[in-house]
């Protein structure tokens, strides 16, 4: 109606931050539209967002419940078209149990939950949360996660190098890949990731708690931005 | 015939297993300096009713491919256990 993206966040059983990603969406200028894990459709939206929190109680594995859930058939179709879709945290976990996204989040190394502002490198900018942006920016955001240590397999790693996946690395405030700021222990500092066609990207950290400057750092500002104009690309 | 299944799941050989390692930081201050390769995984027990033993553990099979394990971290290993009657 205003020319705003629709953008949909699905709630869970167990999300938490399905409301703070609505209003970072509608702080960014889109239109926030909230999805529920048994609809059965994405009320044609052009971008959804996977919130973060505990989806089913992380029961079995993070995210390896929620990815039979009903909404997840219309997502991975609209994942098959080319739809911008955004894992955040318990989000980026439910995209790799559904093997959209490669590798997997396993308990940080350190065995303790993290709950810290962190920089990451920007690495591509082919992902719907790093359009326009350049390759070694650095953006401050927040994580909080205790099984966020992403591993792939020997093979899968190397492809995700060599095909340029890598979206957002763990570094220090100057871009500097050092392992005393990997928080969780991610295999090659990484923090986020995408798939092959480009249109689905899942990370750690939390855009949606860093677009307010009354807040605190505003790292996500620039990913939400991007997502809203892949998004209005599409409608 | 119901059938009994022990579906038992393990972090892939070579992935770090932080809580392995947990485990084997704390035994050492009850005593035991004698032990390494300490490995958590999970144990999953399920009954499916099917006509064979064999129809029965190939669903297994899939389940634990599909949903009991991870096949990007995980490996699994299913230990039928007697048929339960009735």
């Amino acid at each position: 109606m205003n020319g705003s993206p629709r953008i949909g966040v699905v709630t869970f059983p167990g999300s938490l931050d399905d409301r703070d990603a609505l209003r970072a969406v509608r702080f960014m200028g889109g239109e926030g539209v909230p999805l529920w894990h048994a609809d059965p459709d994405l009320r044609d939206v052009e971008a959804v967002i996977l919130p973060g929190g505990f989806s089913y109680g992380d029961y079995l594995r993070c995210g390896a419940i929620a990815r039979f859930a009903p909404i997840m058939d219309p997502l991975v179709r609209f994942a098959a078209r080319g739809g911008p879709i955004v894992g955040i945290c318990n989000g980026f976990q439910i995209l790799c149990e559904a093997g959209l996204l490669p590798g997997a989040l396993i308990r940080n190394r350190s065995l303790r939950f993290v709950c810290r502002f962190v920089d990451v490198r920007v690495e591509t900018s082919l992902s719907p949360l790093t359009e326009g942006l350049v390759a070694g920016e650095v953006l401050r955001v927040p994580v909080k996660h205790g099984e966020g240590q992403f591993v792939a397999s020997a093979d899968d790693l190397a492809r995700v190098e060599e095909r340029g996946l890598v979206v957002f690395r763990y570094c220090a405030p100057d871009g500097a890949i050092d392992d005393a700021c990997n928080v969780n222990g991610a295999a090659n500092a990484i923090a986020g990731v995408r798939n092959e066609a480009g249109n689905v990207v899942g990370l750690m950290p939390h855009p949606e708690h860093a677009v307010d400057p009354d807040l605190g750092p505003t790292g996500g500002q620039p990913m939400l931005a991007s997502l809203l104009s892949r998004a209005l690309a599409r409608v | 015939m119901r059938h009994r299944f022990e579906v038992l799941i393990s972090l892939r050989p070579g992935l770090l297993d932080p809580q392995g390692k947990a485990v084997e930081g704390a035994l050492p201050a009850m005593g035991w300096t004698n032990v390494s390769g300490v490995r958590v995984g999970k144990h999953v027990e399920l009954t499916v009713d099917a006509a064979s033993q064999a129809e029965a553990r190939a669903q297994v099979e899939e389940m634990a491919r599909r949903l009991l394990s991870n096949p990007v971290i995980e490996d699994f290993r299913i230990v039928a256990a007697e048929a339960v009657r009735g």
